[in-house]
C-alpha cells in the first residue's frame, strides 16, 4: 500500500521519531538495571550483551525482520516483500482490516519501520537478566540474532500486524504486553532451566555491586517507557497522552506497592524495591496503556506490584535460578497487564479497543487476552528451547562457560576487560 | 622498638589521629581493611534474599615508636576509639628488631 505523503502529519511524525529514540534509549537504560545488579566481574559481560543487540538486531530488522513481521497478509508470519527494506520509503503493508490502521497512519512507513525496529531491539535484550554471569557470548550473539528472527518476528506479525491472527480476532495489545515481555519472559524462563545455575546459588551471596546504576537504569526505563507506550499511539493526540499518563501512573502505583508489601513482610523498604516495583507497574500497563482510562492504571500498577513481589519468589520454590528476576518481573507482570486488560479495556478511551468484563464487554476480552497469553508462551516457550538446544549441541563450547571463566567473571574471560581496575574481585 | 597496631571504625579516625599526634607521634600508617570479631557481620537483603556480610569495613593504623611510648600510644587510642558500642575494635603492641629511614640510611630510634 503506497503512503500518500499528503497525509503526513509533521507533529505525528516528530512525536514517533523522538519515540523511537526514547524506546532505543531503553536498552542502554536495561543494561544498567542489570548490571548494577550483577557481581562486579561480571558487570561489562552484562552491558556487552544488552548493547550488542542494538548493533545486531538492528541490521537484522533491515535486513529481514521487519518484512518478517509486517510483510504480507498471511496470518501466522511476514513475508519477504520488504526485505533489505525494499519499498519502505514509500510502502506501508496491505491492510487487511480496510483502511484502520495502516491506512490511519499519517507517518512516513520508515517511521514506523524504525520505530518497530526499537521494540525488536529491546526484547531479546530483556533475556538477559535472567541468564546472567553464565552464557558464553558467542552462543549468546547466535541466540539473539536467530531468536529474533524466528521468535520476535512472528509474535510481533501475530499481535501487531493487523494481518496477524491475534490482531485481527480483536485480541489487544497496546505497546507489547505479549510480544515483548511475555515473549521474552518465557524464553528467558527455558534458557535459564537449559544453562542452569550459575556456580554456587544459592547458597554462595551474589549480592548487587552497584545499586546507584540499578537507580540510573532504572530512571532511564521509565523515562523511555513513554516513548515506548505513548509512542505505540502512533500519532500526537489524546490517545497518546492516555496512554503517557497511564503508564506513569502504573510506574508510581506498582513502586508504592512493592514498598509496601516488603515493609509489611518485616523487612526494609529498599532501593532496588523501589526499581523493582517501578518497572513491574511499567511492564503490566505495557497492553493496557491506550486501552484503559481512570484510575484503571492506579489499579492496574498496584496489582502488578503486588504480584510481581510474590512472583520473584517462585524461583526460590522451585529451583530455577532467574538471576535478576525476569521471569517474577516481565513475565508475571506481563501476564498480569494482558489479563487485566480483559477486565479494564474500556472503548470510551479507546474506539478501536473493546470493553473489558468490568465495562460492560463481558467475558469475550478475557477470553482472548487468555489465548494470546498462552499462544506466545507455548510459541516462545518451544522455539527458545529449539533453538537453545540446537546451539548447545552445534556450537563447539556450548552455551555455557566453563565453571573456571565463570569463577574469573564474564568482562575478563569474554571481553579482556574489567569494569572496574581499582577494584578487588 | 615497638610497633602499635590499632583496627578502628573507620569514623573514629580523625579523633585517633588528633590523640596521637598530640602525644609528639611523628607519622602513622593506616590500611581500609575489612574483618570481624565478635561484632560479626551484618545482614543486607535484595529483593528478599538475605545475606550476611561477615567481613564489616575497618581502619588499621599502624605507629612505630619507642619502647617506652608504646603504652601511652595505646592508651590514647583506646581512648579516642572507644564508643562503648560492640565493634571499637583492638589494639596490640609488637617488638621491632631493627628500623632504618631509607633517604638517609639512619637506623635504630633516630629513624623513627
Amino acid at each position: 500500500m503506497v503512503f500518500n505523503f499528503k497525509l503526513l502529519n509533521a507533529g505525528d511524525t516528530a512525536w514517533v521519531l523522538i519515540a523511537a529514540a526514547l524506546v532505543l534509549f531503553m536498552t542502554p537504560g536495561l543494561a544498567l538495571f542489570y548490571g548494577g545488579m550483577v557481581r562486579a566481574k561480571h558487570v561489562l559481560g552484562m552491558l556487552m550483551q544488552n548493547f550488542f543487540s542494538m548493533g545486531l538486531i538492528s541490521i537484522l530488522w533491515a535486513v529481514v525482520g521487519y518484512s518478517l513481521a509486517f510483510g504480507g497478509t498471511g496470518k501466522f508470519i511476514g513475508n519477504f516483500e520488504f526485505a533489505g527494506l525494499k519499498d519502505v520509503a514509500t510502502m506501508f503493508p496491505m491492510d487487511p482490516k480496510g483502511t484502520v490502521f495502516f491506512g490511519a497512519l499519517t507517518i512516513p512507513p520508515l517511521v514506523f519501520m524504525a520505530y518497530q525496529m526499537m521494540f525488536a531491539v529491546i526484547t531479546p535484550a530483556l533475556i538477559t537478566g535472567a541468564i546472567a554471569d553464565r552464557m558464553r557470548f558467542s552462543a549468546w550473539v547466535w541466540f539473539l540474532g536467530l531468536w529474533s528472527i524466528l521468535v520476535y518476528s512472528p509474535v510481533a506479525h501475530w499481535v501487531f500486524s493487523p494481518a496477524g491472527w491475534l490482531f485481527h480476532w480483536g485480541a489487544l495489545d497496546f505497546a507489547g504486553g505479549t510480544v515483548v515481555h511475555i515473549n521474552a519472559g518465557i524464553a528467558a524462563l527455558v534458557l535459564v532451566v537449559m544453562l542452569g545455575k550459575r556456580t554456587g546459588w544459592p547458597q554462595r551471596p551474589m549480592p548487587p555491586h552497584s545499586l546507584p546504576l540499578t537507580m540510573l537504569g532504572t530512571g532511564i526505563l521509565w523515562f523511555g517507557w513513554f516513548g515506548f507506550n505513548a509512542g505505540s499511539a502512533l500519532h500526537a493526540d489524546g490517545l497518546a497522552a492516555q496512554a503517557f499518563v497511564n503508564t506513569n501512573l502504573a510506574a508510581a502505583a506498582a513502586m508504592l506497592s512493592w514498598l509496601a508489601i516488603e515493609r509489611l513482610h518485616g523487612g526494609h523498604a529498599t532501593t532496588l524495591g523501589a526499581a523493582s516495583g517501578a518497572v513491574a507497574g511499567l511492564v503490566a500497563i505495557t497492553p493496557c496503556a491506550g486501552f484503559v482510562g481512570g484510575l484503571a492504571p492506579i489499579l492496574i500498577g498496584a496489582i502488578a506490584g503486588v504480584a510481581c513481589f510474590f512472583g520473584i519468589m517462585l524461583k526460590n520454590r522451585f529451583g530455577f535460578d532467574d538471576s535478576l528476576d525476569v521471569i517474577g518481573v516481565h513475565l508475571v507482570g506481563g501476564i498480569v497487564g494482558s489479563l487485566l486488560l480483559g477486565l479494564f479495556a474500556d472503548k470510551s478511551v479507546n474506539a478501536a479497543g473493546a470493553n473489558g468484563l468490568f465495562f460492560g464487554g463481558g467475558g469475550a476480552l478475557f477470553g482472548k487476552q487468555t489465548v494470546a497469553v498462552l499462544a506466545t508462551l507455548v510459541f516462545s516457550g518451544v522455539l527458545t528451547f529449539v533453538i537453545a538446544k540446537v546451539l548447545d549441541m552445534v556450537l563447539t563450547g556450548g552455551l555455557r562457560v566453563s565453571e573456571e571463566d565463570e569463577e574469573a567473571g564474564l568482562d575478563l574471560t569474554q571481553h579482556s576487560e574489567v569494569g572496574y581496575s581499582l577494584q578487588n574481585q | 622498638m615497638k610497633q602499635v597496631v590499632a583496627i578502628i571504625k573507620p569514623f573514629k579516625l580523625d579523633d585517633v589521629k588528633a590523640a596521637v599526634q598530640e602525644l609528639g607521634v611523628q607519622g602513622l600508617t593506616i590500611t581500609e581493611v575489612q574483618g570481624y570479631g565478635r561484632q560479626r557481620g551484618h545482614t543486607e537483603v535484595y529483593r528478599g534474599a538475605e545475606y550476611t556480610i561477615d567481613f564489616v569495613p575497618k581502619v588499621k593504623l599502624e605507629v612505630v615508636c619507642e619502647d617506652s611510648e608504646a603504652e601511652g600510644i595505646a592508651l590514647k587510642i583506646i581512648d579516642a576509639a572507644r564508643t562503648g558500642k560492640i565493634g571499637d575494635g583492638k589494639v596490640w603492641v609488637t617488638s621491632v628488631d631493627s628500623i632504618w629511614r631509607i633517604r638517609t640510611g639512619e637506623a635504630g630510634p633516630d629513624a623513627l
